[in-house]
């Protein structure tokens, strides 16, 4: 596996990476990326490619080595990045700023498309964007003045502000539903937030009894809705299913500094990435031992029973996903490292088909195209 | 103090008027200058000006130098010390290769953008570069050359064909031209292979122009046969060095003997590649064109007249070689000397040289830890207490720590550092700005790591208190928890019991309900959980309960004194309940904390003429809590007297 992936130095530090969206009807893999920069005197925003469009005009020795096809000035470090369609993208910047770029893929530029210069603030200061999800054109941020702000791409002015949505540190966002956000801060809590709702109290506070270990990242399951995964400083792994008990589901030890990033894989959710503080970016594989497709197992079935004595509410037992009885000691559970050993902390990865991109500290950029899911 | 090497650079600030007095600090990279006035009065200049050192840490192409390099370092430094010197040695010379393909990477890159860019400055500059890095890596190769094994002449004629290029270039031309033999370069071309030692490749030329002159063909044929009978010496073959010393005087006594009879008198050019390789020190020096170099003369001619030579033996020849080569009137630069010196095998010179000549610790810094990891160098110590390789790598990662970004390429570089390392680490992350909560993450996990408290502390309390300034009463909160700061913990719970005095309603009851054991932090926090969770009791009616709490507060001590007030008047609803909450003895507990707390009123505050209006509010709280306490003692005796029917 690691011989597959090659470190492209590039003179940043990347705060985020991400593959650009591909129609899920092609079985096209991803071939253009975005990265935002952190911590630097100008930072940027930049497009890669990394040619997957068939045919080797590559003479470069390594075929798929990221080509740089464009970067633009960013105001302040990029905390987050996700692409909002084809063309856009929307930044969360160090300064409270958000803003949308729209990357013009005939003559290889960007352009500002939209910018919120304050969004997030104090009284007298700036206020750090700290996270941001998008569903086209709604967009939704959070940051460290513990607000959560929604826009809409098209519209000037904010929709919608929820002023003391957390008087700790909102580190990242992600939909549950259509109109339901989950948001993790810096006292180890996974809020649900309900938009329908007009009070502005979360419908729902999950966190780990002991200690309030700061929660980084969150990633929702891609087709089973209660079922999320968070990753905080203690560099633990939790998954938890948020239609039952306040607490999560199973807890593995997974790195041994913050956990920055954690992603289901989008189309083959047996699989999990997370990357880490600590240099290392992990694959998690759950595995059935039976060869029968868990849909047609019994829930008698030893290896698929999940922790919790009830069955899940209108469900069937057979469908709990193993994620939710992982236990790595039972040999259910299996991790590889994907990088070589001695990098600096990998702050964001981004996975997408067999395609996998993360970026670190140590200024490179790291592109697996044969990831084994 | 001692002798200066070099007389020190000047550096003009321009914008500084003339004969004016100049103020400066030192910065750990830099020096900021101002103007001065020695007398108070009159107007001063308002400018500061910033004068930088090391540019080159900006620069965005050197910067995959720095991070690469970083890389094999610290690989470099995990190399185990017990592992037997013949396993270290290959790993020690493909971590050189690593290196200098790096430098190499690093060169090209800029060398494109050198030419590809409009601007005449910025050409200049990255030009600049590039030949400072096609020095460093020389010198490096060189060094590397020296200390591996083997035969050393081979090592040195892959370092002089690896660093001239042009051979190549020039061949190709030739080669590709419609009649090779008859190009202009062509004796050029082969008389080059020859220099370098490409025998077999010039025999290939010369084949071309042995088709054009039929009627020379015996000529040719008679150098052919004496180009392809030159031997080389091979280290690791069955030929031990005595016998390869008797087969190349036999040879060289071949060649000798075709000069002396004339065999090649008849073409200029056979004649003068006669003599280069039987060593002819006169031929040599007349292609200087196309040696170019004083080293490339060097290895020449040891190639042709000493090819036994010792590693010791070297340096006569380099110093003899390079004042031949040079003009009587041209100067060695500064390259030349640090060649010399490693010719020499004088690793120090060759370090202090470099690190006058270049203006970054970079190289110095990465070359001598390999050196030392190699055991090649002897350490002495210095004045100052550290070893040279010690100080040199201080002295880079300093420089990197005041980078905005490469900041953290610099700890490990202070971690490998064992006397002053993390010293110089403590104080220099404490002045690293901390925009966002997740730089100061960053930083704090390399502290906690290195079990730097002091650091994690001071940390902490910075982005505590910025917290608290913008009233992120939970966030301050998370950080005096990763401190363990139990006196910030105590500042922000009296933040809250201060607003829910003025408000009577708690603020961000997200953080206060869901302390968990973080409460046990300070007191001040254990009661603020303590007293939230009465609260809650008290509206979901669980009465006895929530008395039990309110009272324990008081007398366990968890209350402040200055709170009992509140406590004793949210004491007053349970009181007058129709149902009996307090038992007679918690009543009895009740009275007698008032009683403490009025008596320490009344002591601390004897004698004023007229009572206030707070005091007479005080007084009428007091009278009533009284009333009610009373009433509830009279109460609980008689439900605790009376026997259940």
């Amino acid at each position: 596996i690691m011989e597959n992936i090659n470190a492209k130095y590039v003179s940043q530090k990347i705060s985020k990476t991400r593959w650009r969206l591909v129609s899920h009807s092609s079985l096209q893999q991803p071939d253009i990326f975005a990265t935002g920069s952190w911590d630097n005197e100008v930072n940027k925003i930049s497009f890669w490619s990394i040619g997957n469009h068939g045919g080797s005009d590559t003479d470069d020795g390594f075929e798929g080595d990221p080509q740089l096809l464009c970067e633009y000035k960013h105001d302040g470090d990029v905390l987050d990045l996700q692409f909002l369609d084809q063309d856009r993208i929307v930044t969360t910047s160090s300064t409270g700023a958000v803003t949308i770029f729209r990357h013009h893929q005939n003559s290889q530029t960007i352009s500002v498309s939209h910018r919120w210069p304050r969004a997030h603030r104090y009284p007298c200061d700036n206020a750090p964007c700290t996270g941001v999800v998008c569903s086209s054109p709604e967009i939704v941020t959070v940051g460290e003045d513990g607000k959560i702000i929604v826009f809409r791409a098209d519209q000037e002015g904010v929709i919608r502000v929820i002023e003391n949505a957390d008087s700790s540190t909102i580190h990242a966002v992600t939909y549950l539903r259509t109109t339901e956000i989950l948001t993790v801060n810096s006292i180890g809590q996974l809020k649900l937030w309900d938009f329908r709702q007009q009070s502005d109290a979360p419908s729902q506070i999950l966190s780990l009894s002991g200690d309030r270990v700061p929660l980084h990242c969150v990633d929702r399951h891609p087709n089973q809705q209660h079922i999320v995964a968070t990753g905080g400083q203690d560099g633990m792994l939790c998954v938890w299913d948020v239609r039952q008990g306040s607490t999560p589901f199973s807890l593995m030890e997974a790195h041994s500094a913050e956990m920055w990033e954690v992603h289901f894989h989008p189309t083959n959710p047996d699989h999990l990435f997370t990357c880490s503080e600590d240099g290392s970016l992990l694959h998690w594989e759950t595995s059935t031992h039976s060869d029968m497709p868990s849909f047609l197992q019994g829930g008698r079935n030893n290896s698929m029973i999940s922790r919790s004595a009830m069955a899940p509410a209108g469900g069937n037992q057979s469908l709990i996903s193993a994620w939710l009885s992982g236990d790595s000691s039972k040999g259910r559970l299996e991790t590889t490292h994907m990088l070589p050993s001695q990098t600096l902390s990998v702050n964001s990865l981004d996975v997408l088909g067999q395609c996998l991109v993360c970026g670190t500290d140590g200024e490179a950029i790291f592109v697996n195209r044969q990831v084994p899911v | 103090m001692e002798e200066v090497d070099v007389e020190p650079a000047v550096t003009n600030i321009p914008a500084a008027s003339d004969g004016k007095h100049l103020g400066f600090a030192w910065g750990p990279g830099d020096i900021l200058v101002y103007e001065t006035l020695y007398k108070a009065s009159g107007s001063g200049c308002s400018f500061i000006h910033e004068v930088r050192k090391d540019e080159d840490i900006y620069s965005p192409n050197l910067r995959k130098l720095f991070n690469e390099s970083h890389h094999i370092f610290v690989g470099l430094q995990t190399i185990r010390e017990d592992l037997p010197s013949k396993n270290k040695k290959p790993q020690f010379v493909s971590i050189s290769k690593n290196y200098r393909s790096v430098i190499r990477a690093c060169m090209e890159e800029l060398q494109q953008v050198a030419v590809s860019t409009k601007d005449a400055e910025v050409a200049t500059q990255y030009g600049n570069q590039v030949s400072i890095l096609l020095a460093i890596e020389l010198i490096w190769n060189l060094c590397e050359v020296l200390t591996l094994s083997g035969s050393l002449l081979l090592h040195l004629l892959d370092w002089v064909r690896l660093h001239k290029a042009d051979v190549d270039e020039k061949a190709a031309e030739v080669l590709q031209s419609e009649s090779p033999a008859e190009h202009h370069d062509y004796w050029d071309v082969v008389v080059s292979y020859v220099l370098q030692g490409r025998l077999e490749e010039a025999r290939q030329m010369l084949v071309k122009q042995a088709t054009l002159h039929p009627a020379a063909r015996k000529m040719y044929k008679l150098m052919d046969t004496l180009l392809s009978k030159m031997p080389f010496y091979n280290p690791g073959g069955t030929q031990t060095l005595t016998e390869f010393d008797v087969k190349w005087r036999h040879w060289h006594g071949e060649v000798n003997r075709c000069l002396q009879d004339n065999s090649f008198a008849s073409n200029q050019h056979l004649e003068i590649i006669c003599k280069i390789i039987v060593g002819d020190e006169d031929t040599l020096l007349e292609h200087k064109e196309l040696l170019s170099t004083w080293y490339h003369f060097l290895v020449t001619r040891l190639l042709f007249s000493h090819p036994t030579v010792k590693p010791t033996e070297l340096h006569y020849y380099a110093q003899s070689c390079m004042t031949m080569f040079l003009d009587a009137r041209s100067v060695p630069e500064p390259l030349d000397n640090i060649l010399l010196a490693a010719f020499e095998f004088d690793i120090h010179q060759v370090i202090k040289e470099c690190s006058i000549a270049l203006n970054n610790w970079w190289f110095v810094a990465h070359l001598t830890d390999l050196l030392d990891h190699c055991k090649l160098l002897q350490s002495h110590n210095l004045h100052f207490g550290s070893n040279l390789r010690e100080f040199l790598l201080l002295e880079y990662a300093s420089g990197l720590f005041t980078h905005h970004s490469l900041w953290q390429l610099a700890v490990d570089y202070f971690d490998n550092c064992p006397e002053f390392g993390r010293v110089y680490l403590g104080l220099q992350i404490e002045h690293i700005p901390l925009d966002t909560e997740r730089k100061a993450l960053k930083v704090l996990r390399i502290c906690e790591q290195r079990q730097m408290s002091e650091q994690v502390r001071s940390i902490c309390k910075i982005m505590a208190m910025r917290a608290l300034r913008n009233n992120r009463l939970g966030s301050a909160l998370s950080w005096s928890i990763r401190a363990k700061d139990a006196a910030f913990a105590t500042l922000i719970s009296e933040r809250f019991l201060q607003d829910y005095c003025t408000r009577g309603t708690f603020s961000d009851l997200d953080l206060i309900d869901n302390l968990g054991p973080a409460m046990l932090l300070s007191d001040r926090l254990t009661f603020l959980g303590k007293y939230r969770e009465f609260h809650k009791l008290y509206g979901e009616k669980r009465f006895s309960e929530a008395a039990k709490l309110l009272l324990s507060l008081m007398t366990a001590k968890i209350a402040p004194r200055s709170f009992w007030m509140t406590l004793l008047t949210d004491a007053l609803p349970l009181l007058e309940q129709k149902e009996v909450i307090f038992s007679a003895d918690q009543t009895h507990e009740l009275m007698f904390c008032l009683e403490e707390l009025t008596s320490s009123l009344n002591h601390s505050a004897p004698g004023t003429d007229k009572p206030t209006q707070d005091e007479d509010i005080e007084q009428t709280k007091v009278e009533l809590l009284r009333l009610a306490l009373a009433r509830n003692l009279a109460m609980a005796i008689i439900k605790e007297g009376t026997i259940e029917a």
